[in-house]
């Protein structure tokens, strides 16, 4: 088995006003270093086996359904086993 | 009589007021069903607001890949008049029967307001009992509704006359040039972020007005034609 993560995350043109809700909630905590915060979404697929195939339907499903391209772009990685 | 069939997604919620809308209008509403692989023979369709798949992943995105929407696409390939309401907005841009996509609104906030719209191109299939340059009250309900596309299709867009709604006054949710609906190449789809379904009768439109109900007899005209 193993397991592969998509990482989505909004273009950087793309308004995110997730990231700038916690961004503005962070000085109410009492955090001050932090300049800017970017919300995205993960994805963690379990697969039998990550090889070349597997791994190129991931990124068509990334590609499909997991991002939308006109506002995302995404990452496939494999996790490194542990 | 001609038939307008309006789609029930899992989360979808104002299909019964869309239904009631193409009634109002003087067309048969047929229902749908998104599991479906059949449009019943319908002459145009609606893909109603709500919460398709309860805006998981992303606002319409898993409604895309629903069995009805395969014929949707197809039957707007061949012209079909296809509109689509809030939910239904971000399904056809999911789709990508229309370009572009809906984020969540620049203020992060829910909005619920009657909302003035300018009508920029009343020459779709779903605006031309409405004159070019009218402006129209229709109820506006939800949290990404903030339209955004790349600046050459914006360009497009607005080149192409394909921008077919836009709000009046302060934007409501920051979309780019206040673009409230646009339109395809071909004029017969057609996508926008307030309710027309909700300003079809004077007992509960906004301050009474039915100015919703003329994108309903519009494809109709565009039927009959």
């Amino acid at each position: 088995m193993a397991r592969i993560i998509v990482d989505v995350m909004p273009k950087p043109e793309i308004l995110d006003p997730q990231g700038k809700a916690v961004h503005g909630a962070l000085p109410r905590l009492g955090f001050d270093g932090v300049t800017d915060v970017r919300q995205g979404k993960r994805f963690e697929l379990q697969v039998e086996d990550a090889d070349d195939h597997t791994l190129a339907e991931v990124e068509r499903i990334a590609g499909t359904l997991l991002s939308n391209p006109v506002i995302e772009d995404f990452t496939v990685r494999v996790e490194d086993a542990s | 009589m001609s038939r307008i069939g309006v789609v029930t997604f899992p989360g979808s919620l104002d299909d019964a007021d869309a239904a009631r809308a193409v009634r109002l209008a003087g067309a048969e509403p047929v229902a749908l069903w998104h599991g479906d692989h059949d449009l019943a023979g319908v002459d145009a369709i609606v893909l109603p607001g709500g919460f398709s798949y309860g805006d998981y992943l992303r606002c319409g995105a898993i409604a895309r890949f629903a069995p009805i929407m395969t014929e949707v696409v197809a039957a707007s390939e061949r012209g079909v008049p296809v509109l689509g309401i809030c939910n239904g907005f971000q399904i056809l841009c999911e789709s990508h029967l229309l370009p572009g996509a809906l984020i969540r609104n620049d203020h992060r906030t829910f909005v619920c307001r009657d909302q003035v719209l300018a009508v920029e191109n009343a020459s779709t299939a779903w605006t031309t009992d409405f004159e070019s340059g009218q402006h129209v009250t229709i109820p506006l309900k939800n949290g990404e509704g903030s339209f955004v596309a790349d600046a050459q299709t914006i360009e497009r867009l607005e080149g192409e006359g394909r921008v077919v709604f836009r709000y009046v006054g302060a934007n409501p949710n920051g979309s780019v040039n206040a673009i409230a609906g646009i339109t395809n190449e071909r004029g017969n789809v057609v996508g926008l972020m307030p309710h027309p379904e909700h300003a079809v009768e004077e007992l509960t439109g906004p301050s009474g007005g039915t100015d919703g109900l003329g994108l309903f007899t519009s494809a109709l005209t565009a039927l009959v034609s």
